[in-house]
C-alpha cells in the first residue's frame, strides 16, 4: 500500500476501507474456493457411500452374496426382533442386543481406563519443565508408528501362555504354571486400553497444561484437603479435556474390530464383528448395512450426550 | 485351502521376485494365507517371465464377497469345492476349458469329472484334503477320532480348544454327529445340533484361524483343524496328532479358477495348466502338507508325506470323509441363524 501514502488521509482511508471490502469478499471467495476439493470428499467419500448402505438396508439378500432390488424393511424389523427358528415365537433378537451390549459395556469399561491410567499421565507430562514436556509427548505418540495389527500381535506374544510374560514369572520362580490370560476378557480390557491410552492423554494434558496451579495454591491457603482440592478444583477445570479424551475413546471402541478378535479369540463378538460377519459367512448384506447404521445412531446418541454434558459444564462454569 | 494367518485384515500383498519388474507378463493371484509355496511362484516366474502378485484371504467367504464386488484386478483365485458352483452361477468366472488342456491328463481319475465342476472345464485341482480334529496327546490320551473332541469334550481338554470359524464345515461335523444328512433343513435335527453347539461353546477357548503356531506351543490342546494344518503342527510338536472323526467329517479340494475379470486370462491359463505337472503339484503338496489331484507326483514329495497319517486314512475311516455340497439359499439362511446365534 505504499502509493496510498501520496493522497491525503480521508481519501485514504475510504480507498483503504473499500480495498478492505474488495479483498475480504475475494478472500471469503477465495476460502469456498479452496476448501471446495475437501468438500468434494466429503460428499463424495462421506454422504455417497453413505446413501448406499442406507439403501441396501432396505433391499433383500441376494442368494449367496450381494443384493436383489426388491424393497423391503424386514431387515430392519430383524436387527431387534427375530423369529425363533425353531419354535416360531417371535422375541427379542437376543444375539444382536447382547452383542450391542458387550460393546457398549466394553468401550464404557475402557473409557474408564484410560481415564485411571491416562489423568495421572497427563498431569505427570504437564507438570515437566517445558523442555522435557515435549520428550514425553512424543513418546506418548510413539506407538502410533506401527500399525495396530502388529502391535496386537505383540501383545500376543506378551501375553500368551509361552509369552515374555508367563515365561519370566516362571524363571523367577513366581508361578508353576503359566497363567492363562490370551482370550480372557483381561486380554481384551488390556489391549485396548493400550490402544487407545494415548487419545485420551493428550486432550486431558491439553487441559492440565492449562490449569492455572495458582488456583490449586489458594485452595489450599484456604484450608482445602488433598482431596478436595483434586474434586473441586482441578477435576472441573480439566472436565473439558476428560470429556473431549472419553469421546476419543468411547466412540472408535465401539466398532473396534481387530483388537477384541485377535486378543479375545473370536469367540465373544463385537458390533464391528458382527457386522463383519454379515458381508462374510452371513452372506446377508442388507443386515450388515441395517447394523451399521444402528452402530452410528449409537455412536451418535453418545456423542449429542457427551457434548450436552460438556456444554453443560461450560455455562456452570461461565 | 486352509492354513490362514489373518490376512483379509492385512491383505498383504507381496511381490516375489525382483528380476520380475521387468517381465513381459503379469498374473494377479488371490489365495488363503500362507497357502503358496513361494519357490513354485519363482519357478513360475522365470519359466514363463511373468510376474505374479500374490494377495492373501483367509475364508471362502472373504473371497467370494471381494470378488463378487469386483474391480479387485485379480486373474486367479483358489475358492474350495462346495463354493465353485456358486461362483459359476454368479458368472464370476472364464471356462478355460481346462479338460482340454495339455496336463489335464495328470489329473487322478477320481478328480477329472466332479460334482462341483462337471467335465472339469472351470477349475485345476490345487489341493485337497479333510477338516478333522487336532489333539495334543500329551494333555489327552484317549480315542482322537470323534468329533466329541469338541462337541462334548473329555474333561482334560475344557477350556483348551479351537474351533475354526469355518461355518459349513463345524455345521456339518455336528450334523453328522447327530446322524444327520447336510444341507437338510430338518428341524429335530437342527435343534439337537444347535443344542449340542451351544453347549460346546463355553468349553471352547478360542474361535479363530491361523493356529499352526499355537498348536506347536501347546496354547491350544485341541480343536477342529484341517489335516495339513495339523501336519505341518505335529513338523513342529511331535505331540499334535489329527483324528478322523467315525461320526463324518468334510472333505473338500481347492480349485484354481480363472475371473471373469481377468486381464490377464493367457498367464492365467498357462498357471492352471503349470501347477498339473507333477513335480509342481508336488511343491504344492511339499509346502502347505495337502494332497494333490495329480498322478505321479509322488517321487517329488517329501518321503514323510507318503507316509504321513494326517494324509494315509485307514479305509473304514477313510470312508467317512465325504466331499461338502453347496446348500440352498435357505437352508444356508437357516445355517446362518444357528452360526451367529452360536458366535453371540
Amino acid at each position: 500500500m505504499t502509493m496510498n501514502s501520496n493522497l491525503s488521509s480521508s481519501e485514504s482511508a475510504k480507498k483503504a476501507a473499500e480495498v478492505e471490502r474488495l479483498s475480504q469478499k475475494k478472500d471469503v471467495r477465495n476460502r469456498w474456493l479452496l476448501s471446495l476439493p475437501a468438500l468434494a470428499i466429503i460428499f463424495f467419500a462421506a454422504a455417497g457411500p453413505l446413501l448406499i448402505v442406507i439403501l441396501y438396508s432396505f433391499l433383500t439378500p441376494g442368494d449367496y452374496t450381494g443384493v436383489i432390488w426388491t424393497f423391503t424393511t424386514e431387515t430392519w424389523i430383524s436387527v431387534v426382533l427375530e423369529r425363533d427358528f425353531f419354535d416360531e415365537t417371535l422375541g427379542w433378537a437376543d444375539a444382536h442386543l447382547s452383542i450391542f451390549w458387550r460393546s457398549i459395556r466394553l468401550s464404557l469399561i475402557t473409557t474408564i481406563l484410560t481415564a485411571i491410567f491416562g489423568i495421572p499421565t497427563a498431569y505427570f507430562i504437564a507438570t515437566r519443565s517445558p523442555k522435557s514436556r515435549n520428550i514425553w509427548l512424543f513418546l506418548i505418540t510413539i506407538p502410533f508408528w506401527s500399525n495396530l495389527l502388529v502391535r496386537t500381535y505383540a501383545i500376543q506374544e506378551l501375553i500368551r501362555n509361552k509369552g515374555v510374560i508367563n515365561n519370566f514369572l516362571q524363571w523367577i520362580g513366581l508361578t508353576n504354571e503359566p497363567i492363562e490370560m490370551m482370550f480372557t476378557d483381561f486380554a481384551v480390557g488390556f489391549g485396548m486400553t493400550y490402544v487407545y491410552l494415548p487419545l485420551m492423554v493428550l486432550p486431558v494434558y491439553a487441559s492440565i497444561e492449562k490449569l492455572d496451579f495458582k488456583l490449586v495454591e489458594g485452595a489450599y491457603d484456604l484450608y482445602a484437603s488433598r482431596w478436595q482440592c483434586l474434586r473441586r478444583i482441578i477435576v472441573p477445570l480439566v472436565r473439558p479435556g476428560l470429556i473431549a479424551g472419553s469421546i476419543l475413546v468411547f466412540i472408535p471402541c465401539l466398532g473396534a474390530y481387530v483388537t477384541p478378535q485377535i486378543l479375545g479369540g473370536g469367540n465373544q463378538l463385537m458390533f464391528g464383528n458382527l457386522i463383519a460377519l454379515q458381508f462374510g459367512q452371513g452372506k446377508n448384506w442388507p443386515l450388515g448395512a441395517a447394523l451399521s447404521l444402528t452402530l452410528m445412531v449409537i455412536v451418535m446418541i453418545a456423542l449429542v450426550y457427551f457434548v450436552k454434558v460438556s456444554s453443560g459444564e461450560n455455562k456452570k462454569n461461565g | 485351502m486352509k492354513i490362514k494367518l489373518i490376512s483379509s485384515v492385512v491383505a498383504t500383498t507381496l511381490a516375489f521376485s525382483s528380476s520380475a519388474l521387468f517381465a513381459a507378463g503379469e498374473l494377479n493371484i488371490f489365495n488363503w494365507g500362507n497357502y503358496t509355496p513361494p519357490d513354485l511362484i519363482e519357478k513360475f516366474e522365470k519359466q514363463f517371465d511373468i510376474k505374479v502378485t500374490l494377495t492373501d484371504y483367509d475364508s471362502n467367504d472373504t473371497a467370494l464377497a471381494k470378488v463378487a464386488a469386483g474391480g479387485h484386478g485379480f486373474d486367479i483365485a483358489v475358492p474350495s469345492n462346495s463354493y465353485v458352483p456358486i461362483w459359476i452361477e454368479k458368472g464370476l468366472l472364464l471356462n478355460t476349458r481346462v479338460d482340454q488342456m495339455p496336463n489335464a491328463k495328470n489329473i487322478l481319475p477320481q478328480f477329472r469329472d466332479v460334482s462341483w465342476d462337471p467335465g472339469r472345464q472351470y477349475s485345476a485341482p490345487w489341493q485337497w484334503g479333510s477338516t478333522g480334529v487336532s489333539v495334543n496327546v500329551k494333555y489327552y490320551k484317549g480315542d482322537i477320532n470323534t468329533s466329541t473332541i469338541f462337541l462334548d469334550p473329555p474333561e482334560e481338554l475344557i477350556g483348551q480348544i479351537n474351533v475354526v470359524p469355518e461355518m459349513m464345515d463345524v455345521m456339518s461335523m455336528a450334523i453328522w454327529y447327530h446322524g444327520g444328512e447336510i444341507c437338510s433343513d430338518d428341524k429335530a435335527m437342527l435343534k439337537k445340533v444347535n443344542d449340542t453347539l451351544v453347549a460346546a461353546k463355553p468349553k471352547w477357548k478360542s474361535m479363530s484361524y491361523g493356529n499352526l503356531s499355537k498348536f506347536a506351543s501347546e496354547d491350544i490342546y485341541a480343536g477342529v483343524n484341517w489335516n495339513g494344518a495339523s501336519f505341518r503342527a505335529r513338523i513342529q510338536n511331535e505331540n499334535v496328532h489329527y483324528g478322523h472323526p467315525k461320526e463324518g467329517y468334510p472333505l473338500w479340494q481347492d480349485a484354481v479358477v480363472v475371473l471373469a475379470e481377468a486381464k490377464n486370462v493367457e498367464n492365467a491359463k498357462i498357471f492352471q495348466n503349470f501347477i498339473m505337472e507333477p513335480e509342481n503339484a508336488a511343491m504344492m503338496s511339499a509346502f502347505a502338507r495337502y494332497a494333490n489331484g495329480i498322478i505321479g507326483s509322488e517321487p517329488y514329495m517329501p518321503a514323510d508325506m507318503l507316509t504321513a497319517p494326517e494324509i494315509v486314512v485307514a479305509p473304514e475311516l477313510a470312508a467317512k470323509g465325504k466331499f461338502l455340497e453347496t446348500c440352498a439359499p435357505e437352508v444356508n439362511k437357516i445355517y446362518t441363524k444357528i452360526w451367529t446365534n452360536l458366535m453371540k
